[in-house]
């Protein structure tokens, strides 16, 4: 009883060690197939576009209503403390260090990490890896490579946008609805806020952006076969990448905001 | 000149592959008969690189597959797969000049429509398929598609894992005359996957027989009918009654 219970734990602990292996391995055949030729220019092309422009709809949407709810919520908040006129710039590094960045990611994630390991575990169960396989064509180069230097890429750039969205969100509320003056909230805004706000946001937006398309590429890779296989995958490679982003953003915070 | 010498594959604990031993001659056309699930899909694959056998080794003129640079060994290669594996992101004629179109063997865009245009034509599809995409076709032009993908850059090895199933007998005819056409004129050295006896006869210069993971009979199709062997009898009757079991 004893001796089953201790070997579960050896056997899952073992399983869990060699699947991290194997995502190590994977990073860094994905960082290499990045860096060197060949490039495949209209697939990176392809994948700004999916990637990065259309899913601006999503970024600009989270955080136009994220930016109007924080600044009802710093109003209440702040209020108990008659400290109202906190919510321009709490608002504004609010976005900027943490809900742009990291709302943004995860709705990022929900959109293209599912849409990417969907389509590549479709193409392993098609057999179509193999097919490119024998047409000379690296995967790692031709699916992998493009999408992660694209996420990577657009990411930050989503960021930027959905900061200066949810600003807008909460500037929105703050003069139409809690009663700010229009000069003296952007006034506010900009006063408080410092580049290493926006900039951090940013850096942790392009770590996301590789995360959500490396994990989306990594499951659709090793998935099994079938439409199951398919589907498991899929639901995987999101959760995987919503907790690496969480998990990330915290250890990026701990580096960037604490000592 | 194609090797494969004690090739033996398992899948957990499914033993599909137990020392294949298989010789192909530079310029000719061997075709791989045998039961569905034998395993002769899973050979080609070895070849190609795509499985990695347990045990054994593969030559290509020679050389150990394992060892050679993989994207020029697989550069003189072609490969029809059983379910065409077409890209349905790209569209007809792009899936057929992929290797024209990138790479080594990368040509002007043009050019490589033309030869893509051109192999459709071989494989009896009318130029008017070249930009639908494969989503849009039958499964029967799918799989002349993947035909036409695998011969367009030329290659001097080529595998075709069931080239006629799925098609009408007119259209497997105009395949099978493609297929010795390819060895007999190009030079090409062939491995053909098949289940359909008629093609056999009309492709094969060699036949070889996988049952329970080895190469049961192997040798020229003109001693198919007097070769007495059991299961190459039962098999290529099509018996239910004899050595080999009909539920496997
Ligand atoms: N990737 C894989 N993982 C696990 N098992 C596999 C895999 N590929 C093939 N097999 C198993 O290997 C065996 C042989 O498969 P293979 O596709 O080579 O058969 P086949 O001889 O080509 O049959 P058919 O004529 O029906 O195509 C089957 O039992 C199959 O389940
Ligand atoms: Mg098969």
């Amino acid at each position: 009883m004893l001796i089953d219970t201790v070997a579960g734990i050896g056997r899952s602990t073992l399983r869990l060690l060699a699947e991290i292996g194997r995502a190590t391995l994977f990073f860094l055949r994905a960082l290499a197939a990045m860096f060197s030729p060949p490039f495949y220019f209209r697939e990176f092309g392809h994948a700004l576009l999916t990637i990065g422009y259309f899913s601006l709809p999503v970024v600009g949407m989270t955080a136009v209503f994220t930016g109007a709810a924080l600044a009802i919520q710093v109003y209440a908040g702040g209020s108990r403390f008659q400290a109202e006129s906190v919510v321009p710039s709490i608002v504004a590094i609010g976005m900027t260090r943490e809900l742009g960045p990291v709302l943004g990611g995860l709705m990022v994630a929900a959109r293209v990490t599912s849409s990417i390991a969907a389509e590549i575990g479709t193409m392993k169960v098609t057999e179509q890896l193999d097919a490119l396989v024998t047409l000379s064509t690296n995967p790692m180069r031709y699916l992998t490579a493009p999408r992660v230097l694209a996420a990577t890429i657009t990411m930050p750039v989503l960021v930027g946008l959905g900061d200066i969205i949810g600003i807008f969100g909460g500037y929105l509320v703050g003069t139409e609805r809690l009663g700010f003056n229009r000069a003296a909230y952007l006034k506010n805004t900009v006063d408080f806020l410092e580049t290493w706000d926006v900039t951090s946001g940013m850096i942790k937006g392009a770590v996301f952006g590789c995360l959500i398309a490396l994990v989306g590429c990594y499951y659709g890779m090793h998935s099994n076969r079938g439409a199951q296989g398919v589907g498991r995958a899929t639901k995987t490679a999101v959760v995987m990448a919503s907790v690496f982003i969480l998990a990330s953003n915290y250890i990026l915070t701990e580096l960037f905001f604490t000592g | 000149m194609i090797e494969l010498r004690g090739i033996h594959k398992a899948f957990g604990a499914n033993k599909v592959l137990r020392g294949v031993d298989l010789t192909v001659p530079k310029g000719k056309s061997m075709v791989i008969i045998g039961g569905s699930g034998t395993g002769k899909s899973v050979t080609l694959k070895c070849v190609l690189g795509l499985v990695k056998p347990d045990a054994g080794e593969i030559l290509v003129n020679g050389q150990d597959v394992t060892k050679a640079d993989r994207d020029a060994f697989l550069a003189s290669f072609g490969m029809l797969f059983q379910g065409g594996a077409l890209f349905d992101s790209l569209s007809v004629w792009q899936n057929v000049a992929f290797r024209l179109l990138r790479g080594s063997q990368k040509r002007p865009k043009d050019e490589a429509r033309a030869i893509a245009i051109e192999k459709l034509r071989r494989v009896g599809l009318k130029s008017s398929v070249a930009d639908l995409f494969p989503a849009e076709l039958s499964g029967g032009m799918q799989k002349r598609v993947g035909l036409a993908r695998a011969i367009a850059a030329d290659p001097d090895i080529i595998f075709f894992d069931e080239p006629t199933t799925g098609l009408d007998p007119i259209m497997a005819g105009v395949i099978n005359e493609l297929i010795r056409e390819i060895v007999v004129e190009m030079g090409a050295t062939a491995m053909t996957i098949t289940h359909d006896m008629s093609s056999v006869r009309a492709i094969a210069d060699d036949v070889a027989m996988l049952h329970d993971g080895v190469i049961k009979w192997s040798g020229p199709v003109s001693r198919l009918d007097n070769s007495g062997d059991p299961y190459l009898d039962q098999f290529i009757h099509g018996r239910a009654e004899g050595p080999i079991e009909a539920v496997r």
